[in-house]
């Protein structure tokens, strides 16, 4: 990582920590911020926030591997988060999952060469009467079949 | 810090500690609780568990200790409480209503043995190849609920790499049951940070900083997690095999140094109760183990204490007569868990480190130089052992820049435990040994250099010489005994001050570098003593906001609680009692012994005179006994 960049990245977690305080508990609402922008959190992030919050890098990182929307490495700009759980799987989840491992030719976990998606399982997003559901980002998608699902990941630029 | 309310914050930043009051009946307080239907009266807030230990009641626990925090993770100390709908941690209830317990229940009993029996369902490894066999709390778990049965399944194959990338603690986290003691004792106890919970419910396990080798993340190896841990999970880099090679070799000369701690604890391994010291023994029982030599550490302490005081008084005279800038206050530097936690904390504070090297190290230095001249054998034959109370002195020995006799100074630290599993292995039982003394040449100790084994005890030893040194009158018509009370102690944070009223004239050892204590006359000497790394984090706060430890002259700081007598390499368990008698023992040998002031070492002169002839601070002194600190920051790349 450059000085420049890191210097940025500093300033920009110090307008955080000015916003929410330097309490320990602000640190979730500072670690969405900057996974909101940066899409990760990167070590230097961690121990930033840490310096910043008189905590420990171990706390910060403990911290994001405790919450799956939180993570350490960087991942696609798009995230697809398919619903792993029980009513969404006996409508049909697998289907739907083969369909988009398929179409963009990674596995579960993984993310494209080109850097636009990840996909990955989520545990229950609490739409169990819709199922199968998927969220893509910020924005949830129900009653799925494989041709539906294909249709809006071809939408998403 | 004074917005930080929550209560899982580490001790410095908690707002401020309500201590317990010593006689809470005169408060009015009090609730009478009944347990097992016997009438019991106890302070408002007392857990449950307190109460039922105050009334001969056994409860069991695992994840909680006395040096630490509650945490209620591991329910091992579940009781009935009526009205309740589920068991109750015992150790997390405070008592706030005259409540009814149950602590034999058959529920109480059922659960703890499933409990138990879940612990084990995750925790691999066979208990005879466990370090901890016969000493695992665990085991003594399963063993006391009758747990005979794997009822929820047990872990057949290893999940996770053992992780001996540190010279001092290797971590298994298989053995790991999650109880958190680590976690709590290197966040709240110590403050380093360096542990912690990693991913969620049936995936976490402890582990650091990106989970990164613990060698390369900012461990102190201070130890402390291993004298906490319930079970095997964490241990010591354990030298024994190398050692026991090194004495069945013919060519080799292999000899040990054993410091004041381990002789005041390592009865306990034995099976003996804490505060009594087995020197002599421990004598015996090295020569007939195959040990050589066996040596003093509290000739080298002495000699620290020369080259640590002088040091002190030349930075005061550069500061205060020649008017240049030096660091002060100066710090201790025997503690190497203290060293390398200001190098990655403070490393713009490392000039206040004094130079001089721990005691193991300047033996180290001295045993491949001098001693190996005077007897004529080569260095390269020499294989040098350090018996330590401590796990850091185990990284230190390997510090790359500590070869100044030409060769590595110091080639193993030894812990008490693993010594006396090694006496053990020799079929010998320690108390039953005869008592002999140490070898020559550095057969001689003082008192001073012993009790560098408890927290204040090098301030208490500097003392004694600084003293003398200064105003030509005896320690013994200043303090009674030579006991320099104001230092001792267990508080966290000790601050004295010595006024120096009268000056003498300048000893011989430094005539060569002051000429007279004119300049010291009617000046006040702060000094302080700081135990256990949250403690000398304040310290250190302090001073770099310009408080009263700021114009110290001399702070001693000791990485664990209680000083080396509780270090990480010390028998298991340790608490306040164990260290209190510890501390006991070794201040009892100190009032025993003829000497009890560095410079008042025959053979401490005796090495001036012969070896390091340029004194204190000197440049022969210089090459073999001080050394030079890394600035080490606490990023991680």
């Amino acid at each position: 990582m450059l000085v420049v960049e890191k210097n940025a990245l500093s300033e920009e977690i110090e307008s955080y920590v000015e916003k929410y305080g330097n309490d320990r508990s602000a640190l979730l609402m500072i670690l969405h911020e900057i996974q909101k922008k940066h899409r990760h959190i990167s070590e230097f992030a961690q121990q930033e926030v840490a310096r910043l919050l008189n905590i420990h890098p171990v706390e910060v990182y403990s911290v994001i591997s405790f919450f799956a929307f939180l993570n350490t490495n960087p991942k696609g700009r798009n995230l697809v988060r398919i619903c792993q759980t029980i009513s969404c799987d006996m409508k049909g989840k697998k289907q739907v999952v083969e369909a988009i491992e398929r179409e963009l030719g990674i596995k579960i976990g993984e993310t494209t060469k080109d850097n636009k998606f990840t996909v990955e399982y989520a545990n229950c997003l609490g739409l169990c009467d819709m199922g199968p559901a998927m969220a893509i980002n910020d924005q949830v998608f129900v009653n799925l079949t494989p041709e539906k699902a294909v249709e809006l990941l071809a939408k998403v630029k | 810090m004074e917005d930080k309310k929550s209560l899982r914050a580490p001790v410095s930043q908690k707002p401020h500690v309500i201590p317990k009051p010593e006689h809470p009946e005169y408060l009015g307080g009090s609730i009478t609780v009944e347990i097992n239907e016997k009438k019991l009266t106890v302070p408002f807030g007392t857990t449950i568990l307190e109460a039922c230990r105050q009334a001969q009641i056994h409860i069991p626990t695992l994840c909680h200790h006395e040096d630490l925090c509650v945490a209620g993770v591991c329910r091992v100390c579940v009781v009935e409480v009526e009205g309740m709908r589920t068991l109750q941690a015992s150790c997390a209830f405070p008592i706030t209503a005259p409540i009814k317990i149950k602590t034999t229940s058959n529920a109480v009993r059922k659960a703890r043995k499933h409990i138990i029996d879940l612990l084990i369902s995750e925790h691999y490894g066979e208990c005879y190849s466990c370090f901890r066999n016969n000493n695992c709390e665990l085991q003594s778990l399963a063993k006391e609920y009758g747990v005979d049965h794997y009822n929820f399944g047990h872990v057949t194959q290893p999940r996770y790499e053992v992780d001996n990338s540190s010279y001092s603690v290797v971590r298994d986290m298989d053995k790991c049951v999650l109880c958190k003691r680590c976690v709590r004792t290197c966040i709240d106890l110590q403050e380093v940070g360096v542990l912690e919970a990693i991913n969620r419910g049936h995936n976490t396990h402890i582990g650091t900083f990106l989970d990164k080798p613990l060698a390369e993340v900012i461990c102190i190896n201070c130890g402390q997690c291993i004298n906490r841990c319930p079970t095997g999970a964490l241990r010591a880099n354990d030298p024994r095999d190398e050692i026991w090679n090194a004495i069945d070799d013919p060519t080799k000369h292999v000899v040990i140094q054993t410091a004041p701690s381990p002789r005041a604890a390592i009865g306990e391994e034995f099976g003996q109760g804490p505060g009594k010291s087995f020197t002599g023994e421990l004598n015996t029982a090295l020569r007939r183990i195959g040990f050589d030599k066996a040596f003093d550490t509290n000739f080298a302490a002495d000699l620290t204490i020369i080259e640590e005081g002088t040091e002190l008084i030349l930075r005061l005279y550069k500061a205060l007569v020649k008017k240049e800038k030096v660091a002060l206050p100066q710090f201790t530097s025997c503690s190497p868990g203290w060293v390398k936690y200001l190098e990655h904390f403070y490393p713009e504070y490392i000039d206040n480190l004094s130079s001089a090297k721990s005691p193991q190290q300047m033996f180290g230095a001295l045993i491949k130089t001098f001693y190996a001249q005077k007897t004529g054998i080569d260095p390269a034959n020499i294989v040098s052992v350090a018996l330590m109370p401590c796990s850091a002195k185990k990284f230190e020995c390997n510090r790359p820049e500590m070869n100044s006799s030409g060769y590595k100074d110091v080639d193993y630290g030894l812990t008490t435990r693993e010594l006396a599993q090694m006496i053990k292995e020799a079929g010998i039982f320690l108390p039953e040994m005869p008592q002999s003394h140490f070898d020559d040449p550095f057969g001689e100790a003082s008192g001073a250099g012993l009790i560098f084994g408890a927290t204040g005890g090098v301030m208490e030893a500097a003392l004694r010489s600084v003293i003398e040194f200064v105003t030509g009158k005896r320690v013994e018509d200043v303090y009674a005994n030579a006991d320099i009370t104001p230092v001792r102690g267990f508080e966290g944070i000790r601050y004295a001050e010595i006024p120096i009223a009268e000056v003498g004239s300048v000893p011989k050892l430094l005539q060569h570098l002051i000429p007279d204590w004119n300049w010291l006359k009617g000046a006040t000497l702060k000094i302080a003593v700081a135990h256990g790394t949250a403690n000398a984090k304040k310290v250190m706060e302090d001073i770099k906001a310009g408080g009263k430890f700021s114009e110290c002259h001399f702070i001693e700081f000791m990485a664990c609680p209680g000083g080396c007598l509780g270090g990480g390499g010390q028998p298991i368990p340790t608490n306040e009692q164990i260290r209190k008698k510890r501390a006991e023992a070794i201040y009892n040998e100190d009032k025993s012994l003829p000497v009890r002031k560095s410079h008042e070492n025959r053979h401490v002169s005796e090495l001036y005179e012969m070896f390091l002839t340029d004194g204190p601070c000197g440049h022969n002194s210089h090459k073999l006994l001080h050394t030079h600190y890394v600035k080490r920051g606490k990023y991680i790349a």
